[in-house]
């Protein structure tokens, strides 16, 4: 199964998201990650699903979230032609002092991830990238030993020039 | 010139301005304001004694006339107890509207008296719904909610109004347009797949017409008889489209499905192709799918195209109205037989010899009772064909689809997708305020009416003589043959002892209705007769029958079509049919 990004604009109305959440677990539909915020527009919100699914199923929820009254518009964004953006929060223990705050400092600098808060023994990190350097980074920053972790679902934008 | 009014006029106003003209509904402390406008209002109102029956009176109202149907309720226990017609209309794509009372805004979200969070909980069986807390909300409100339950796939909406919202003062206005960026109108097919269709029609040696409840909802039966008798294809009609093409019709070969005739069910699985016209391969429909119609293609047509592909893959799908659909199919489909027809000749001979060989039939219990099929099918008999009939759910509701000839849209009507006990009294009830000229037979179960049949009061009190005939087979019918057949014999729980206790011509009596009862086959047409006679009060035919009576032929639940049985153990005799 292949994770597709879908683009949804929704009326700005209480009871949106719990409409479009309680699609997919009725439909039986797994959602791996959901973003809701808002637009230019204050009328209309954005929600940015990520959905683990076949060709043939996505194409059925697709239709199915179109039917949902509230729901203006739904593109599906592949990572190819969009620009696809996660956010995350991860707390790293510092264990054995100087070496190891050496050896994050090196992966964070490959990264270009920083720091938002360092004490003796943790170092809290900030990153907004790709949803392919996210999972980098947590891989790397894992031996160091992660104590709290904190990710946005994916936000997520066609591009401008897609060819 | 806007007139100021409380929310709860206003509510009434609006309803007034989207055509309503009778709901049924039960009144309660949150929705107790708009009460007061009703008094007074052209509306006419019909106290019901449960909130289930407001809400399928409304649905057999909606059925019978293709308007919308509205039934209004307090908040809490009263909106509760619409969920389950709600459900049903929902599934049966019935357009409906159900009002409820609200605990006041300031309170909602506190576990205050009587409130439940019936949007929430109407959320995934509704097509819409809407909680308004603010009286100037009301009548767009009211407008969209009508909107969209009557257009594009009709569906059920719930319009929840707080109790302050009612209560506030606001200057009334009707909204002009209606604007729903989300909503789109897929009536209109596109050319290119009418086109596609009809070159693949012109190409099928097996087509078979699966006609579904899309068609009667569409108002396209003219468009389908012309159609049908253009292809010259065996038809079908879902539970959900009886009466959308004449049962007398020489190219009608039944009803598919579990307890479909041989004829429909096998001409299905052996088509080249499926002309699919508002039905959506229910798995009552299909059987176990993946054996469903092996070498048929698809053409589907539905107005939903969420259907498309949901259940069976289409090969042509054409979204769209599905009358608009025939109404151009017709001349593209003449364009291309134009250039050669194929020949169905071979096809219907095949059809035909399942025809003649299956028909649909049951057999006289030896003991001299009554048999339930007898009954049914004298009261088809007798009965003219602007008859509507509706059915509970059960052998009865199956017996009723396959022994009463349907000849005209919106004279079966019955819980098809839901499958809920006790739809039929209600239902009539509705049914009898939107077509009062029109007689109208509940055709119901022992078990079924027993869920429901306090609306005989609601009937007998507001003069709608609706006719109940009660099929009384002393227990769950329907369970009980499923015992027989898989669960050897054990009848746990499905005998209701009903010969005994109620006494239902004394039931009937008591509720302001006149009672019958018929013991004996040479009763059967002089008892029927006497409750035609009957127009003035609802009346109640208690037929007593025979128990051990079942509904043939039967697709197992979870097999394929092609393992059809006509009766216990016994399946068609395929070898001796050229296949
Ligand atoms: C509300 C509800 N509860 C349970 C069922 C399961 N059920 C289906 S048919 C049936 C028996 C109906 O009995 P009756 O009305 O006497 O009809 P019969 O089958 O005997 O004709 C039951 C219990 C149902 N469909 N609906
Ligand atoms: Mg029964």
């Amino acid at each position: 199964m292949k994770t597709h990004t879908l683009s949804v604009l929704v009326e700005n109305q209480a009871g949106v998201l719990a409409r479009v959440s309680s699609l997919f677990s009725r439909r039986g539909y797994n959602i791996e990650a959901l973003s809701v915020g808002p637009t230019q527009n204050s009328e209309i919100s954005r929600i940015t699903i990520s959905v683990n699914v076949e060709g043939h199923a996505l194409d059925q929820v697709i239709q199915q979230l179109d039917k949902l009254v509230n729901v203006i518009d739904i593109i599906e964004l592949p990572a190819s032609t969009s620009h696809q953006v996660e956010l995350i929060l991860v707390r790293v223990a510092v264990a054995n002092g100087a070496s190891d705050q050496k050896k994050i400092d090196a992966v964070l600098e490959k990264h270009g991830a920083h720091v938002v808060e360092s004490t003796a023994t943790s170092l809290t990190i900030q990153q907004t990238a790709k949803p392919a350097e996210i999972e980098a980074l947590i891989s790397e920053l894992t031996p160091f030993g992660i104590m709290e972790l904190t990710q946005s679902g994916v936000v997520a934008m066609g591009r401008t020039i897609t060819s | 010139m806007a007139e100021e009014m409380t929310g709860a006029q206003s509510l009434i106003r609006s309803l007034e301005n989207a055509g309503v003209d009778v709901m049924f509904g039960i009144p309660g402390g949150a929705i107790l304001p708009a009460y007061d406008p009703i008094y007074d209002s052209k509306i006419r109102h019909i106290l019901v004694r449960h909130e289930q029956g407001a809400g399928h009176a409304a649905t057999g109202y909606a059925q019978a006339t293709g308007r919308v149907g509205t039934c209004i309720a307090t908040s809490g226990p009263g909106a509760t107890n619409l969920v389950t017609p709600i459900a049903d209309a929902q599934m049966d794509s019935v357009p409906m509207v159900a009002i409820t009372g609200q605990v006041p805004s300031s309170a909602i979200g506190t576990d205050a008296f009587q409130e439940a969070d019936i949007r929430g909980i109407t959320m995934p069986i509704t097509k819409h719904n809407y909680l308004v807390t603010r009286a100037v909300d009301i009548p767009r409100a009211i407008a969209e909610a009508y909107h969209i339950a009557a257009s594009g796939r009709p569906g059920t909406v719930l319009v929840d109004v707080a109790k302050d919202a009612l209560q506030e003062k606001v200057n009334y206005e009707w909204p002009k347009n209606i604007d729903l960026p989300g909503y789109r109108d897929h009536s209109q097919p596109v050319p290119q797949s009418i086109r596609d269709a009809a070159a693949l029609i012109a190409q099928s040696v097996r087509p078979v017409l699966y006609v579904g409840g899309g068609v009667i909802k569409a108002n396209a039966h003219k468009e389908l008889r012309a159609l049908a008798e253009l292809v010259g294809a065996p038809v079908v009609t879902t539970l959900m489209a009886r009466g959308a093409f004449p049962d007398s019709h020489q190219l009608h070969v039944g009803m598919p499905g579990m307890h479909g005739s041989v004829a429909a069910v096998t001409s299905l699985q052996k088509a080249d192709l499926l002309i699919t016209l508002g039905a959506r391969f229910d798995d009552r429909v299909t059987g176990k799918l993946s054996t469903f119609a092996p070498g048929a293609k698809v053409i589907h047509a539905d107005i939903d195209p969420a259907e498309i592909g949901k259940n069976r893959h289409a090969d042509v799908p054409v979204i769209g109205d599905v009358r608009l659909t025939m109404a151009q199919l017709l001349p593209a489909v003449k364009a291309e037989f134009a250039k050669s027809q194929p020949d169905l000749t071979p096809w219907w001979k095949q059809v035909e010899g399942w025809r003649t060989t299956y028909p649909v039939g049951y057999d006289v219990p030896s003991d001299g009772s009554l048999s339930p099929q007898y009954v049914i099918e004298r009261l088809g008999k007798i009965s003219d064909p602007d008859t509507i009939y509706t059915a509970g759910v059960g052998q009865h509701q199956m017996w009723a689809s396959q022994f009463i000839n349907y000849e005209k849209p919106r004279t079966w009507l019955n819980s098809g997708g839901l499958g809920t006990m006790g739809y039929a009294v209600p239902a009539a009830m509705g049914a009898k305020v939107g077509a009062p000229d029109t007689t109208v037979w509940a055709i119901d179960g022992d078990g079924c009416f027993q869920m429901t049949n306090q609306e005989l009061v609601t009937c007998a009190i507001n003069n709608i003589p609706i006719k109940v005939a009660l099929i009384n087979n002393e227990s769950l019918g329907m369970v009980r043959q499923w015992q027989t057949l898989f669960y050897n014999q054990r009848y746990s729980n499905t005998d209701l002892h009903s010969k005994r206790v109620p006494d239902f011509a004394k039931l009937a009596d008591a509720m302001g209705c006149i009672g019958l009862r018929c013991e004996r086959p040479e009763d059967v047409d002089k008892t029927i007769e006497a409750a035609m006679a009957i127009t003035d009060q609802p009346v109640v035919v208690d037929f007593n029958v025979f128990r051990d009576a079942m509904v043939w032929p039967m697709v197992a639940a979870g097999t394929s079509n092609d393992d059809i049985m006509i009766a216990r153990e016994l399946a068609p005799d395929w070898d001796s049919q050229e296949l």
